[in-house]
């Protein structure tokens, strides 16, 4: 049998397995949407409804609660740290990967998937037994008033850690796709190191690096376990938005519980939205 | 600006990619690198430039050696093999890239840099499009916006990689016309890589052919296709025959027939008397008059291809121990000794211009044919 009649064969049975199972096609598309529905659009659309089963007034004055308020504060606080260093970071490890040979380059791509493999709590657990009372780096924070533990810089440190490879992820591909020579023809036409990025690589990059950026800040956000770990849940001080939700869920408030996670529910339809725009109007694929 | 490299050599892992290479390039001369796939000519190109470091060696620009110069203090105007533009950049903020980065103290005001970018564009014959972007160029024109751009910084040198490498055959040809006038009116001393030897061979005024990371034969283009330095290299410029013949006083035989005096070239070392081995192109054989030498064959195969004639013949008389038995022929369709070239036929051929080799093992001869067979399918992948 030669090639072309094996690919006719081939695409003969294909065909017909797609037109003749018109029920398996039924079943599998019935499947998928009764999961995407169960399991996706029905809490989401619970989240909004349990919030404002007592009303708009209820709402508002669960978003305006000091506490409540304070917790959104802490939490955009904390992003607002995590995510520039992880756009620096994450700029600089995709940049090395894909563009330079080293040594330890395996490592370090490897390493970057670390948060991935590691449980959140596990993370949290990490940070805990460096800097708690017993921990390596007490000795170090003792004789100064730095607060690590239960405190903001705690709950940076374990936000970095958990988002750190979703814009370096995001980036890699992208960069090493694109190869250097755009770069190589910046420096031989005279461009510095600083020129080239800004005018070269940054504009190549700069969709990829929106949209690890939204996703990073997501996380960022919506962080619970290594959080939860670190934080201390003092009300009002070290709690974010996740840990209030949680704590309002256990008081039993469940209006404010839910007014609290809808906004976390909006962060992540707006980081969605944005990114099928993203991906309709520059092609980003993934 | 003249160049000279000393004692290039270069390593990638175990590959040895330049082993001690040393080149003049002179001020204001077209220079053509030539050579297979890994022979290292564009590692020679990228070294020139900066792109890459010689792991021994120097390079010299007028002179003054360039190890602490960084490739972007160079001054030199190198074009990408996929051209490299910026995708994000219209046509004239491409072009006027390396005026525009420069230090406050060198630049020029703004509309100056625009009026020479576009002044570029004009010479690459692609004003109007000022404001394009390069995905909406062909293949050609990105080419040409590359160069543009390359001659935008005023480069001491210029030097492409493959330039013409991706495009079809008819761009290529006009290409090469326009980059030759270009070089005329610019003189800037240029040095392109490239695989194909018609391309080296027409364009350039010197050609250095490489093999296996060292300089196989330099010379102008006559130089190296009438007198080539080695087998390889007559194989590399084009087809060749090779036929099996004896050295005897002075004089070069084919079994009982003289084919010619042997006169060794000032580039090959003198060969002793005995076995060697003879290379003619299938364009230098034709039919000998009586009183001429030459070897009879018998005519196997005629095929006519629009302006050439292609005949396989083999000897008459198999006595000689031929290991390749059978000579390919070309001639032009309107020559007259066409219509003697009859299936059957036997006729007495002459070497109007051949080579004369030490005999090289079979594996030697297959090492350095496999090359132009490489080639031809890269060039078929490109073309495709």
């Amino acid at each position: 049998m030669n090639s072309s009649q094996r690919i006719n064969i081939t695409k003969a049975s294909s065909h017909s397995a797609i037109s003749e199972g018109k029920l398996t096609r039924w079943l599998l598309s019935t499947v998928a949407l009764s999961f995407l529905i169960l399991f996706l659009l029905l809490p989401l659309f619970t989240v909004f409804a349990e919030a404002l089963r007592n009303g708009w007034q209820t709402y508002g004055k669960a978003l305006s609660d000091a506490d409540g308020l304070a917790a959104i504060k802490l939490t955009v606080i904390a992003s607002a740290i995590a995510v520039p260093l992880n756009l620096i970071f994450g700029v600089a490890a995709a940049w090395s990967i894909a563009k330079f040979e080293f040594r330890g380059k395996v490592l370090l791509s490897t390493l970057i998937d670390l948060p991935f493999s590691v449980s959140p709590v596990v993370t949290g657990l990490i940070f805990v037994l460096m800097f708690g009372a017993s921990g390596w780096a007490a000795p170090l924070l003792n004789n100064t008033d730095i607060q690590i533990l239960f405190a903001l810089p705690g709950i940076v440190l374990v936000s970095i850690f958990v988002t750190f490879p979703f814009i370096a992820r995001e980036l890699i591909p992208l960069m090493q796709e694109q190869g250097s020579d755009e770069e190589q023809a910046a420096l031989s036409l005279g461009a510095n190191g600083w020129q080239t990025f800004w005018h070269v690589t940054l504009p190549n990059i700069r969709w990829g690096l929106l949209y690890g950026v939204l996703l990073c800040n997501a996380r960022a956000m919506g962080e619970f376990g290594a959080v939860s770990v670190v934080s201390g849940h003092i009300r009002g001080e070290t709690n974010t938005l996740p840990l209030h939700v949680e704590i309002l869920y256990n008081e039993y408030n469940f209006a404010a519980a839910f007014a609290m996670a809808s906004i976390l529910a909006c962060l992540a339809l707006v980081t969605l939205a944005i990114k099928a725009v993203l991906e309709k109007t520059h092609g980003l694929k993934h | 600006m003249d160049i000279q490299l000393s004692g290039i050599s270069k390593q990638f892992g175990q590959f040895k990619a330049l082993d001690s290479v040393g080149l003049n390039i002179q001020s204001g001369e077209l220079l053509a690198l030539l050579g297979p796939s890994g022979s290292g000519k564009t590692t020679l190109l990228r070294i020139i430039a900066g792109l890459e470091n010689a792991d021994i060696g120097s390079v010299y620009f007028d002179g003054v050696d360039m190890a602490n110069t960084p490739l972007r203090e160079r001054q030199i105007g190198f074009v990408f093999q996929h051209y490299a533009l910026f995708k994000h950049m219209t046509l004239r903020e491409n072009v006027s890239f390396g005026l525009r980065v420069k230090t406050r103290a060198f630049r020029r005001p703004a509309a100056a840099i625009r009026a020479r970018a576009d002044e570029l564009l004009k010479l690459v014959q692609l004003g109007g499009l000022e404001d394009r972007y390069p995905h909406q160029l062909s293949g050609g024109q990105r080419q040409r916006v590359a160069l543009a751009r390359a001659l935008a910084i005023d480069p001491k040198v210029l030097l492409l990689d493959e330039p013409f490498g991706a495009l079809d055959a008819k761009v290529r040809k006009e290409l090469r016309q326009w980059l030759r006038d270009l070089h005329q009116q610019t003189g800037v001393t240029t040095v392109f890589v490239t695989h194909d030897q018609e391309e080296a061979l027409e364009l350039a005024d010197r050609v250095v052919i490489m093999q296996k990371g060292k300089i196989a034969q330099l010379g102008s283009v006559d130089q190296v296709y009438e007198q080539p330095a080695s087998p390889l290299v007559f194989n590399f410029l084009g087809d060749s025959n090779i036929i099996a013949a004896q050295l005897q006083n002075g004089a070069v035989y084919v079994g009982d027939a003289e084919i010619g005096a042997y006169s060794p070239s000032a580039n090959i070392a003198v060969l002793d008397e005995g076995a060697v081995d003879v290379y003619v192109r299938p364009s230098d054989l034709r039919i000998a008059d009586a009183e001429q030498v030459g070897i009879e064959v018998v005519v196997n195969s005629i095929q006519r291809t629009g302006p050439i004639v292609r005949a396989e013949v083999s000897f008459a008389h198999s006595t000689f121990g031929q290991s390749h038995s059978t000579l390919r022929v070309e001639l032009p369709h309107l020559h007259h000794d066409v219509p003697r070239f009859q299936i059957g036929a036997t006729l007495r051929l002459r070497l109007m211009q051949f080579s004369v080799f030490a005999p090289q093992t079979i594996t030697a001869v297959r090492e350095q044919l496999s090359a132009p067979i490489l080639i031809g399918r890269e060039r078929e992948r490109l073309a495709g």
